[in-house]
């Protein structure tokens, strides 16, 4: 008899039993979310993003939805990094789930402060610095959309932080690699793609935008063939670094075609609204096909996108 | 019509029991529909034979289904559970009650008996129903109606007073008005072009109606504007109003922060944003920051991101 194909992976030096996380703000910390899903079949919870204080979040309507996909401003509306600590992460630590930390925050200082009460956190294996957030003291402009906003980012979370560090890159830039690049230079091991595509919707009966945010990220399976290509580039760019592929995975067919463009992880966004036990079945998905083509693990089809010349 | 069409397939895989979330009763199941009718007025009516979700679910819960066959539209829709009948004459069913506004509710129209559906439920707050509190007014605004019938039975059941209140733009639009004449000691009903009932709203009539039938809880579901319009008339005459509200859901479980409220924190000197899938859809409509829909601007000028 075969031995079964062995799901975990390594990232960043972490080991996770399963490569299927969940994406940050598509979970929140887990906890309505484990009435469907067995939490100890998946990788990793990724929390949503957290900031220095409580974020009230945007007016609504916050989502509207458009082909294969939704678009959402909710103004990373989270109870601060203090409720976090107090409250989620001793759950997740009873859950015997690794957890991976979303930081977030509008200026270099409160990436700062959040990083800094992390330090040390129980069960926090690795820290995602979502860096997809206006820039206060660069006329709004997102952190994620200038090299050097994003190389000041990380260099701080990381003189904060022992934990492997992944920078959650944008796709609304000229060249997600040289983002990325600017964040492996200055202390990220390892990167999360893509954030949602910005994006927008009008009602045209009363000419008002749809969303009270005016524009949004786009999410779903509309935006899965840009993150397929993002993860190739930046995989090609820098095949040594771990990243964790994510926009629009619906099911596992859609997960390996990540890891076949150049991810080590998978994460679950969108999908866990419409089917809450996307990650599992993903999860077991994923276990078949290796059986099927006799893939022992995941590491050495990675990247492995048969591409000519 | 044999046994076997009628057999629930419930997906072991989502029923993983934890008891540490807030809804240990919460499932998803594949269900199936017992049957479809149209009802007189412009709403479609589905029978879903859904054991568990009928033994637990209690009135002002929803579920959240997912249409069938649409890949344009991917997330699900919710909906007021309308009736719940846990003697079945094969399995128990729950009720659902929609009008056709979009391709999802298009879709949902398009099923008939034995097709299967994706759905799950139940889901939110229930209304309350105070132990010393008697006689009871139920507002509903056209479709809005919908999980009033369910409340009606349970009321009646704990013994208590109705009273009905339906208002709707026409008649084809009020909900079931039979069945409201039968449950109601009152039974009042309001169109705003006058072919049926009182011309007019339903705040039109409620200064009158609360004194006659001597009401101590109101319980109110439709537009948002008939809801504030109602919890102010509540107010006036100090009865309290709980209020079933709707709005657009991501997930429809309490993960992605797409459905909140503005409510008034205990001291009403703060807003807080609330959902509405897992923490209403009922709330206490003295507690909503009716003026703080879209343009607070302190609400406003939080920062962006997903
Ligand atoms: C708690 C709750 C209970 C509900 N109960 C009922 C009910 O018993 N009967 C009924 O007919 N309707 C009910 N609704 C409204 C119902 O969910 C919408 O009519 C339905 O989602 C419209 O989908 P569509 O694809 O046909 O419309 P579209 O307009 O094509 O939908 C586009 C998007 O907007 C959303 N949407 C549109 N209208 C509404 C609305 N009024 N509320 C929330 N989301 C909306 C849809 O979910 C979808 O994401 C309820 C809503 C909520 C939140
Ligand atoms: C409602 C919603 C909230 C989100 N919140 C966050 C967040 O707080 N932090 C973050 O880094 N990404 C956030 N995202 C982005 C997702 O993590 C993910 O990158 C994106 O949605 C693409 O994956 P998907 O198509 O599988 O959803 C959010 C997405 C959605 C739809
Ligand atoms: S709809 Fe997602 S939190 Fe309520």
């Amino acid at each position: 008899m075969a031995k079964a194909p062995d799901l975990s992976i390594d990232l960043a030096g972490i080991r996770l039993r399963s490569p299927v996380v969940t994406a940050s703000g598509c979970f929140a910390s887990g906890k309505e979310a484990s009435e469907f899903v067995d939490l100890k079949k998946i990788g990793a919870v990724v929390v949503k993003s957290m900031t220095m204080e409580p974020w009230p979040g945007k007016p609504t309507p916050r989502m509207a939805e458009t082909p294969s996909g939704m678009l959402n401003a909710i103004g990373l509306q989270n109870y601060g990094v203090e409720h976090f600590l107090a409250v989620d992460l001793p759950w997740l630590n009873r859950m015997g789930v690794p957890v991976i930390a979303s930081i977030a925050g509008n200026t270099v200082q409160e990436y700062i402060y959040v990083a800094e009460m992390l330090r040390g956190a129980p069960g926090v294996v690795a820290v995602e610095v979502n860096i997809s957030c206006p820039n206060l003291e660069d006329r709004n402009n997102m952190f994620s959309h200038d090299a050097k906003a994003t190389a000041s980012v990380l260099s701080a979370a990381r003189r904060a932080l022992e934990v492997p560090l992944f920078a959650k890159l944008s796709p609304n830039v000229t060249s997600v690699a040289e983002i990325a690049g600017a964040a492996l230079d200055n202390g990220a091991q390892g990167l999360s793609l893509i954030n949602t595509v910005m994006g927008m919707a009008i009602d045209i009966h009363t000419g008002k935008p749809k969303l009270a945010g005016v524009v949004g990220g786009l999410s779903g399976p509309a935006i899965r063939p840009i993150a397929v290509r993002c993860v190739f580039d930046v995989f090609r760019a820098f095949p040594h670094v771990p990243i964790i592929g994510m926009g629009g995975i619906m099911n596992s067919g859609d997960a390996l075609e990540f890891i076949l463009a150049g991810a080590t992880a998978v994460a679950i966004g969108t999908a866990n609204f419409i089917d809450p036990n996307s990650t599992t079945k993903v999860n077991d998905g994923i276990l078949e096909y290796m059986k099927d083509k006799g893939v022992n693990n995941l590491a050495s089809i990675r990247g492995r996108v048969k591409v000519e010349g | 019509m044999g046994r076997e069409r009628n057999r629930v397939v419930v997906d072991a895989s989502s029923r993983v029991p934890s008891g540490t979330g807030r809804n240990p009763t919460v499932i998803q199941q594949q269900a199936q529909i017992l049957s479809y009718k149209k009802l007189r007025d412009d709403y479609f009516l589905l029978t879903i034979v859904a054991p568990e979700i009928a033994e637990t679910a209690k009135p002002g819960q929803f579920v959240n289904i997912r249409p069938p066959a649409d890949r344009q539209f991917i997330l699900r829709r919710p909906f007021s559970i309308y009736k719940v009948n846990r003697r079945g004459e094969w399995a128990a069913t729950i009720e659902v009650v929609f009008d056709v506004r979009g391709g999802g509710t298009a879709a949902l129209a398009s099923l008939r008996a034995h097709d299967m559906i994706d759905i799950v439920g139940p889901i939110g707050r229930p209304f309350a129903i105070p132990k010393n509190r008697n006689s009871c007014l139920l507002v509903g605004g056209g479709i809005g109606a919908v999980p009033l019938f369910y409340l009606a039975e349970e009321l009646k059941g704990a013994g208590k007073r109705v009273d009905v209140l339906w208002g709707a733009q026409t008649a084809s639009k009020l909900l079931n008005p039979i069945d409201a004449k039968r449950f109601g000691a009152q039974a009042v009903f309001t169109t705003e072009d006058g072919s049926e009932g009182v011309k007019g709203r339903v705040t039109d009539v409620m200064d009158d109606l609360l004194e006659k039938c001597g009401t101590e809880v109101i319980y109110a579901c439709g537009p948002n504007g008939m809801l504030e319009a109602v919890t102010r008339i509540g107010q006036k005459h100090r009865i309290p109003v709980q209020v079933a509200m709707e709005a657009l859901m991501g997930c429809g479980y309490g993960i992605c922060m797409t459905c909140v409220q503005p409510v008034w924190n205990k001291t009403r000197d703060q807003i807080v944003h609330v959902r509405t899938c897992v923490d209403g859809p009922v709330f206490n409509g003295a507690r909503i920051a009716w003026d703080n829909f879209a343009s607070d601007p302190s609400v406003r000028a939080s920062p962006a991101g997903n």
